[in-house]
């Protein structure tokens, strides 16, 4: 069995999956890859059932040691990723050596990536998933963040197909690379929308909102204008999933992401919708954001327009692997 | 239960969506159930908070679709008797040394009894599991005693002790794991109220009985051992 050695960790280097879908009952957050699509797009590049474990890095440099070889791909933002000097583009499988070193340096905007290697990250199954909870403390390698040195045991992967660093095809661009300084989100309205005052509601969909530094795989808080609603009443917790945005006490929007505790006491006062959150996990402390609204049935068209493509994306691959 | 044409069901984003049932626990067991035996395709998960329940589909079918299955679940009149099982009843040991009740005193002044009766109140009462969430195996129970209602402190703790008994407000519970917190902590249990390494893995949930016995420090010690 082959494994990988984290030479150099980084900041917030964690194993995840697509998350713990169904223990929101024992108040355990969904967590997992903050970016599922590219998480299964990544898996999918090298062979891995969507559900294999993976990396998901965040800023900082980071350098990483195989002892077999093994097929990768990337996707998320604009890191740099090199293999004995050669560039591993986002979105395309590349080919790495037994022995070689692959170096990842922080990209200038964006802030997270997730890296498939054939086989999967192979450690065992947490309440059904191999993600990281890192406010919990299990899941993933110990419950925690890689450290410098730690060693992760991969899955066993069938010969690679080719031998060549980096394959001549791959995922779309949009898949590959996610984020955007200055984003547009698509949102749709959230149940106490029509508890915000006028001022508050045209200011939410005209004025920019800026990425504070308290943000964090729970949450991206947001400053801008004051969001205020008609009467401040004290609300009972009710469910919120990444992509709410709720408004804190203090008029300031949050946007919640995949970490997010299960139950929220904050007006909803929209939702990010699901094609779009792979953008907004990307908002890093300066990024500008602003919000679009689009209705329920659109934002459902694009989540089955993303899919239908998903699924032709895995057809292709299928028939190339052939 | 709650009569349909009274329950409110809005979407939460585009892949999920909140049905509001009042706020009698039974009405919220009773919906829960209901949908868990419903088994509506495309459902993956149920979660109820205080006055209402999250259901969160796949995303392959719109919300119109979901609501108008999730409103004939609710609004069929077969197997109503079956719905709601007995509460379980939990008795969760407490030691409420002033080592690990780091904030009994201030409650005690708060409420301008000695520690002893908040801990004798505390300890006779009868509570119900309203909501779990926060951090995994959080468990917000309802029935504590009025006169031991304190307010959160002004500024939370970084790091509650796993197993810390707290008040927050008008409601008590349980830390299950070293996390920040802002309720005040009148004790300690040796019970885990969540362990990954259990199936489930929280120990309380919604509905639930639950009481609390005070033990010794000894007790306490020994816990498992």
């Amino acid at each position: 069995m082959g494994k990988i050695t984290v030479l150099r960790a980084g900041p917030l280097t964690t194993v995840q999956d697509l998350g713990r879908t169904n223990q929101r009952a024992a108040g355990v957050a969904i967590g997992g890859a903050l970016d599922l699509h590219a998480a299964r797009v990544a898996n999918l590049l090298v062979g891995n059932a969507e559900t294999a474990a993976l990396l998901e890095i965040g800023l900082g440099k980071m350098r990483i040691c195989f002892d077999d070889e093994r097929i990768l791909a990337w996707c998320g933002s604009e890191f740099r990723l090199r293999i004995a000097d050669a560039e591993l583009p986002p979105g395309r499988a590349a080919f790495v050596h037994p022995g070689e070193e692959l170096e990842i340096d922080p990209p200038q905007h964006g802030c997270r990536a997730w890296i498939a290697l054939s086989g999967g990250i192979d450690l065992p199954l947490v309440l059904g998933s191999r993600a990281t909870d890192l406010r919990a403390g299990f899941g993933g390698f110990e419950g925690r963040a890689l450290r410098d040195g730690d060693e992760l045991p991969l899955g066993i992967a069938p010969n690679p197909s080719t031998t060549s660093r980096v394959a001549s095809w791959g995922a779309p661009a949009e898949w590959a690379r996610t984020a955007s300084r200055h984003p547009i989100l698509r949102v749709v309205r959230g149940s106490e929308w029509p508890d915000f005052t006028v001022a508050a509601q045209s200011a939410f969909f005209q004025e920019s909102f800026t990425v504070s530094t308290k943000t964090d795989r729970m949450g991206a808080r947001l400053e801008g204008a004051e969001l205020r609603r008609m009467k401040n009443v004290e609300m009972l917790s009710e469910a919120v999933a990444p992509g709410t945005i709720q408004v804190a006490n203090d008029g300031q929007p949050i946007v919640l992401l995949g970490d997010c505790q299960t139950i929220g006491g904050y007006p909803k006062i929209a939702h990010v919708i699901t094609v779009d959150l792979p953008v907004a996990v990307q908002l890093r402390p300066n990024d500008t954001v602003r919000f679009h609204e689009i209705t329920l049935t659109q934002a459902h068209d694009l989540f089955i327009a993303r899919e239908n493509n998903l699924e032709r994306f895995r057809l292709g691959l299928r028939l190339r692997a052939s | 239960m709650t009569p349909l044409a009274r329950m409110e069901i809005t979407p939460l984003g585009d892949s999920a969506l909140i049905v509001r049932v009042g706020d009698s626990l039974e009405d919220l067991l009773a919906t829960a159930r209901r949908l868990e035996v419903a088994k509506i395709p495309g459902v993956i998960d149920i979660a109820s908070a205080f006055a209402s329940l999250g259901v969160f589909f796949d995303g392959l079918q719109d919300f119109e679709t979901c609501a108008a299955q999730v409103r004939a679940a609710l609004g069929r009149k077969r197997g109503a008797r079956k719905v709601a099982p007995r509460p379980r009843s939990i008795e969760i040991p407490v030691c409420y040394d002033p080592e690990f009740g780091l904030d009994l005193d201030d409650v005690a002044q708060h409420c301008r009894l000695s520690p002893n009766d908040i801990v004798l109140r505390h300890a006779t009462a009868d509570y119900r599991v309203r909501c779990v969430g926060f951090t995994p195996g959080f468990s917000f129970l309802s029935g504590l005693p009025r006169e031991l209602a304190t307010p959160r402190r002004a500024t939370p703790r970084t790091a509650v002790p796993a197993g810390s008994v707290a008040i927050g407000g008008a409601q008590t519970g349980v830390y299950p794991l070293r996390s920040p917190g802002g309720w005040n902590i009148i004790g300690c249990t040796p019970l885990r109220l969540f362990d990954v390494t259990r199936e489930p893995a929280a120990l309380l949930r919604v509905g639930d009985r639950v009481r609390f016995v005070a033990i010794t420090r000894e007790k306490f010690e020994r816990w498992g051992k």
